[in-house]
């Protein structure tokens, strides 16, 4: 596992795209011959990301939508660790 | 739009059949190549009927409409269509996550940047070989090798996801190692290092294109260490290695389950629940006559296999049946005659002596690449009279 830092901005891997999909009622994330079902927080970080945002600008995002969930920082940083060791995500 | 002879009013649905997700576009027949292991059907030259653009736009829009995500441009070689910047443009407005499938002949820069223009969003090359000469000679066409190569590059220049497919066989499968460094070389996203599966023109060459159970076991050998390399690297590229399922004692869970998740049609507009289910005993619809939604949730040929009622034993006893669904009903047909048999790749159906004989077979000298049987309309119509 590597340790990003705040300041570090994540963007989609070229050629993956996130997509609302009804039929299915969830996001899923497409890429060659793939597709990813999400759950709704995997897809709430997901659309944060637009390769601008730092990681810390995400976490403030959520952190206020969801004022009252303990612990949001460090799912949002174990998320992007599991996005980018699957290489659906670059940090840069 | 009259009914397929499906099921009356009365019976009760297939339990909650879900969409379909994925849409297979079988644009044409027609191909530059002759690969002796193509899955095409046999009959090919049989089939020159190929839907219009309009039919296709047509059935791109009811796929999408039912939960189709990902759509996959094949053939035959779908770069003979004149129309399919039109096609790529009109699936990627719908929503599609769009794939060209392709082998590379007939590919330009231009082409690549204009299928960009319209919203193509990745491009599959498949390669024959690592090596120039058995490449060339696989593929029947001298100037195949360094055409590919020059388009993968320009693939990944033009800032695709690029996805190679090798197709190994006892002929090439050694070269796994040359193979994957040429895939890295040329900055592959993916790599399918996919054996042959022994269907359509494979399957009346699998003798001469089956490996050995040694020739395998190295090639896993070989990309395991090269999986172990690139994680340490964080190296994106993946690589997927398919076996043939001659060696394995279950059979695989083919297409996900019959009529689940995939969705195939042919040039004609024939609606296949994979690819390679044309040869079957079973009337299919076609996209002419019948609306994709009867065709996906009412059509005999869809609900032919769904559920587990049409099993025979050992798999309709099965406590392993929810997971492979008793394996694959054309590999069950082609080896048994029967396509409710047991895949006898299963080692609990009673004709797995099939599988144990390929398996011999294989072991034995085979024949050099240059006898087996090509792929091409003039061999198409001897074997099949039309």
């Amino acid at each position: 596992m590597i340790d990003f830092q705040k300041s570090q901005v994540p963007v989609l891997r070229p050629g993956f795209r996130l997509q609302w999909e009804p039929i299915q009622n969830s996001h899923v994330l497409l890429y060659p011959e793939g597709m990813v079902k999400l759950n709704e927080s995997a897809a709430q970080v997901l659309l944060l990301i637009d390769g601008e945002r730092q990681i810390k600008g995400i976490i403030d995002s959520l952190s206020d939508r969801f004022p009252n969930v303990p612990g949001l920082d460090e799912d949002i940083l174990a998320f992007i660790e599991v996005a980018n060791a699957q290489h659906w995500i670059q940090v840069r | 739009m009259h009914n397929t002879g499906s099921r009356s009013a009365d019976s009760p649905l297939v339990a909650e059949q879900g969409p379909p997700l994925w849409l297979l576009a079988e644009l044409t027949y027609r191909c530059p190549l002759q690969c002796p292991y193509c899955s095409n059907p046999l009959e090919f030259a049989n089939h020159k009927d190929e839907l219009t653009t309009a039919q296709w736009v047509d059935v791109f829009t009811q796929a999408r409409a039912l939960g189709a995500a990902q759509l996959g441009f094949s053939g035959g070689e779908p770069l003979v269509r004149d129309d399919l910047v039109e096609l790529i443009g009109a699936a990627r407005e719908l929503g599609f996550y769009t794939n060209l499938i392709t082998s590379g002949m007939g590919l330009t820069e231009q082409k690549i940047n204009a299928f960009k223009q319209a919203g193509l969003d990745h491009i599959q090359i498949s390669f024959q070989a690592s090596d120039a000469e058995i490449n060339n000679l696989l593929a029947g066409s001298r100037k195949a090798f360094e055409q590919k190569l020059a388009m993968a590059r320009a693939v990944k220049a033009a800032g695709y996801p690029m996805v190679l497919n090798f197709v190994t066989h006892r002929h090439n499968i050694d070269e796994i190692e040359k193979i994957i460094e040429l895939c890295l070389a040329l900055e592959a996203d993916f790599v399918e290092l996919a054996t042959c599966q022994y269907y359509g023109w494979a399957h009346l060459n699998r003798a001469g294109l089956l490996p050995t159970k040694a020739q395998l076991d190295h090639a896993e050998t070989v990309t395991q260490r090269y999986r172990l390399k690139l994680a340490a690297e964080n190296h994106p590229c993946k690589l997927i290695l398919v076996t043939p399922d001659y060696y394995e004692e279950r059979p695989k869970g083919c297409m996900n389950g019959w009529g689940n998740i995939f969705l195939s049609i042919t040039p004609d507009g024939t609606a296949l629940p994979c690819h390679s289910a044309r040869q079957l005993p079973v009337s299919f619809p076609n996209v002419t006559a019948h609306s994709l939604s009867h065709i996906w949730y009412d059509s005999f040929g869809f609900n032919r296999f769904r559920g587990y009622e049409w099993m025979s034993e050992p798999c309709r006893s099965c406590d392993e049946k929810e997971k492979d669904f008793g394996g694959c009903r054309c590999q069950a047909y082609m080896l048994t005659g029967d396509a409710t048999q047991a895949d006898p790749v299963c080692s609990k159906s009673p004709h797995h002596d099939k599988i144990l004989a390929a398996r011999s077979e294989a072991e034995l000298p085979q024949p050099p690449i240059e006898v087996l049987t090509f792929r091409n309309e003039r061999t198409s119509r001897i074997i099949c009279k039309g």
